[in-house]
């Protein structure tokens, strides 16, 4: 943890020993006298490996952090064949990630539409990040944990949501895990380790820091892995977790979709850093910045990110940088604050047709199945959706229940209250439209 | 008169010093409760702010860290909204945290966590997920700490569903509530208050017991009576069995209930005891507007117990104003003994 500057150990030893003593300016002297560059530790508690400097100069740093990339948009390595990823050679595993990035894109579309009909109250889409989810979700294994904030559904299909599933949580059936007590796409899922979306922005960062301290206590081989946009980033509750997984030596992986807006609010208008990457150093937070529509490059990092947080226990920073192509929600209408054509630049480097381009030139896949994978989907949605559509809503059995794992007397009283207006006036509602009460 | 020979009778169980009876203070009480805790499940973790290596701003941890290390009593960095965001994603991940906040009023900012985090999470996770976690502190007003560490939260957190909210008042409380708060499978919200860490009850060999713990949702009557039923939470319970001896003294009989817990609230034993004395004064420390009072006299109202009232509910809270820090002030701006008294002789002045 202790870095010093590469000097010879006979001299870096004797400057350990100075520092370690009160009056660290005997330290700086005898490294002067040796004609060598003082050793770093000024000894305060507060910043123990800072070095000495007599040069003043406030730290404005211009330059940016890299962004690791190794397929570019054109569909082509970025690197030499004999650097190529491992997964590269994966068909497989690449067109799992093909379907699940056309499932999530195809869904979106439909279910837009279907927002915009009047069937569904709220939606919203990821189109253009598709390979942050899978990428991702592809790198990690069922036992860690997942805390989104609500635009990566890809994850959970990658995990096995089900068409079926999603239908019935957008509405509201009772085949809705979440007994149809969430607004539309807040997903959850125990089974497939998916925590429930929470609404308010960057809750579940902390949550996930927290959740990753359990499993380091448990000593589970898992992390907590947390996503959150470039918006979220900017609320108290991530700088908070950041600080806490670092301090705690949690296994948590961070990793921020910077999709260049948050609502109508352009990164530029967000923060002054160099975007989210710039803040984990602070943190003393190993980090990468990636290029989140390559989903090699994301799925290395997750991976390696992985590896580090379970042999380290220490957390990791990854900001996906992306581009959001669809508006926020449904409640948004992006071009009233985005320039023509803005869209229509980003669709072209979008993760879908980079990754079509290379399993197309591998002869792995063709402009038939395209069509066919797309047809198909359509229908898959048409069937489930008329499905969730004719399934009854959940049963008024559960007003009450998981308010506490028990009622209260309260509620018990107010159930009670209930059945008694509903005996009075039921007909006066569409009392058809619930699953049958299976209480006596 | 054979009403208030009784009602001496029992107001003197507190003063007499009854054989087998110990004397702890309500530190040491939340102390030991959480000893037993940590020492009885491993998966219950203790975190917060200075609660280690320091034992604790209030002392209220003193002895745990030495005890159980880094891996079960840990300090945390400054952020009452961090420090709740992660001690609940921990409570989801299956651990059972207790989160210490150094005063209710630095966990305003934490209110977002509590509430929409732990408190909502079981109800929209359609029973799939479990908080198990509790969160304690200091609530209300201490001495001489003004308007941002005085104000008391029982009536904000008592209206969340999904939360339960307690008050602990004397060393039984104190353990009994803490261990059950614990061992409950939901949120619960415990709102303790400085002054009464340092003060000393007796308590009997069942209480010490490791095992030892109080219903959430159960009131305490803790002076029987049959003029008026005064009804409190905390600190507050201690000045109404104050009142309740002087008030014997003037030839009126009080009935104490100690809430013990706030939310769910035991309407039950209220309209019962208000029944019996047809006369109701609440006491609080927490400001008048939408007060736990205002709850209680709206349960009796809206009871057949209206009918037994002889005189119009009264309500005693702290003044509408944000603390201030003078002492003489401070004391003109919260409840005192005189206040429940002169209260009390005026619902028993009434006659209909």
């Amino acid at each position: 943890m202790f870095r010093l500057p590469a000097l010879a150990p006979a001299v870096a030893r004797a400057a350990l020993r100075a520092v370690a003593a009160p009056g660290a300016a005997g330290a700086r002297t005898a490294a002067l006298s040796t004609g060598v560059p003082p050793a770093a530790g000024v000894g305060y508690p507060g910043a123990e490996e800072a070095s000495f400097t007599t040069e003043f100069e406030f730290v404005d740093p211009e330059t940016a952090f890299p962004m690791f990339q190794l397929m570019g948009p054109d569909g082509k390595f970025a690197v030499a064949d004999d650097q190529r990823p491992a997964i590269a050679e994966d068909k497989e595993l690449l067109l799992k990630m093909y379907k699940v990035m056309n499932t999530t894109q195809i869904m979106d579309t439909f279910m837009a539409k279907k927002q915009r009909q009047g069937a569904v109250s709220f939606i919203m889409t990821s189109y253009g990040e598709e390979a942050t989810h899978v990428g991702s979700a592809a790198a990690l294994t069922g036992d860690d944990v997942v805390y989104a904030q609500y635009r990566e559904s890809g994850v959970l299909l990658w995990r096995g949501f089900s068409l079926d599933e999603t239908m019935a949580q957008c509405f509201s059936t009772q085949a809705d895990g979440g007994k149809g007590r969430q607004m539309p796409v807040h997903y959850g899922s125990k089974a497939l380790n998916f925590q429930t979306i929470s609404s308010p922005l960057a809750t579940q960062i902390p949550q996930a820091a927290g959740a990753a301290y359990a499993l380091k206590r448990s000593g589970k081989d898992a992390v907590a892995m947390t996503y959150f946009g470039d918006g979220a980033a900017s609320e108290g509750d991530f700088h908070a977790a950041l600080n806490f997984a670092a301090t705690l030596e949690c296994p948590a992986l961070f990793f921020c979709r910077n999709n260049g807006y948050a609502i109508s609010t352009p990164t530029k208008e967000q923060y002054r850093g160099d975007g989210i990457a710039s803040r984990g150093p602070g943190y003393g937070i190993p980090t990468i910045r990636v290029d989140g529509n390559d989903v090699f490059a994301v799925y290395e990092a997750v991976a390696r990110a992985r590896t580090l947080a379970i042999e380290e226990s220490r957390p990791v920073l990854i900001e996906a940088m992306s581009f959001r192509i669809g508006d926020h929600s449904s409640s948004d209408d992006s071009s009233r604050y985005r320039p023509d054509g803005e869209r229509d630049k980003w669709a072209q480097v979008a993760p879908i047709p980079r990754l079509r381009s290379y399993i197309v030139e591998r002869g792995w896949w063709s402009d038939d199945e395209d069509k066919e994978l797309q047809d198909s989907l359509f229908a898959d949605l048409m069937t489930a959706m008329r499905k969730a559509l004719a399934d009854k809503k959940p049963s008024l059995d559960e007003v009450f229940t998981d308010v506490y794992d028990e009622l209260t007397p309260d509620l018990v009283a107010q159930e009670a209250e209930l059945r008694v207006h509903l005996a009075k006036h039921g007909d006066k509602y569409d009392l058809g439209v619930f699953a049958p009460s299976t209480k006596a | 008169m054979l009403n208030i020979c009784r009602s001496a009778a029992r107001l003197s169980r507190t003063v007499e010093s009854v054989r087998g009876m110990a004397s702890i203070t309500v530190r040491e009480a939340l102390n030991t409760a959480m000893d037993e805790e940590l020492a009885r499940d491993e998966k219950v973790i203790l975190m917060g702010e200075e609660v280690g290596a320091y034992d604790g701003a209030y002392k209220i941890s003193k002895g745990l860290h030495a005890k159980y290390g880094d891996e079960r009593v840990q300090d945390t960095p400054i952020t009452e909204y961090g420090f709740a965001g992660i001690a609940v994603g921990a409570a989801f991940a299956g651990m059972r945290p207790i989160v210490e906040f150094m005063t209710w009023n630095f966990a305003m900012q934490a209110i977002d966590h509590i509430v929409n985090s732990a408190g909502k999470t079981a109800y929209m996770a359609g029973g799939t997920i479990g908080v198990p976690i509790v969160f304690r502190g200091a609530n209300g007003a201490a001495a001489g700490v003004a308007a941002q560490h005085s104000q008391c939260f029982a009536a904000w957190y008592s209206s969340v569903p999904g939360l339960k909210v307690v008050a602990p008042w004397d060393a039984t409380d104190a353990r009994g509530l803490l261990k059950a708060a614990v061992r409950d499978p939901n949120p619960v919200v415990i709102l303790e208050n400085e002054i009464l860490y340092g003060e000393s009850f007796e308590v009997d060999d069942a209480v010490l017991d490791k095992d030892f713990t109080l219903p959430i949702g159960k009131a305490d009557v803790v002076v029987e009576g049959s003029d008026v039923t005064l009804v409190s939470f905390g600190k507050c319970v201690g000045y109404c069995v104050k009142a309740a001896e002087q008030l014997a003294a003037d030839g009126i009989s009080a009935e104490v209930i100690n809430l013990r817990t706030i939310r769910p609230l035991d309407r039950d034993t209220i309209l019962e005891s208000v029944s019996k004395t047809h006369r109701l004064v609440t006491v609080e420390e927490g400001w008048p507007q939408s007060g736990v009072g205002s709850e209680i006299l709206a349960a009796v109202v809206e009871s057949d117990a209206f009918d037994q009232l002889d005189a119009p509910p009264e309500r005693i809270t702290g003044v509408d104003i944000p603390m201030p820090y003078a002492k003489s002030l401070e004391e003109m701006s919260l409840p005192q003994i005189a206040d429940v008294v002169d209260a009390v002789h005026r619902v028993t002045a009434r006659t209909l």
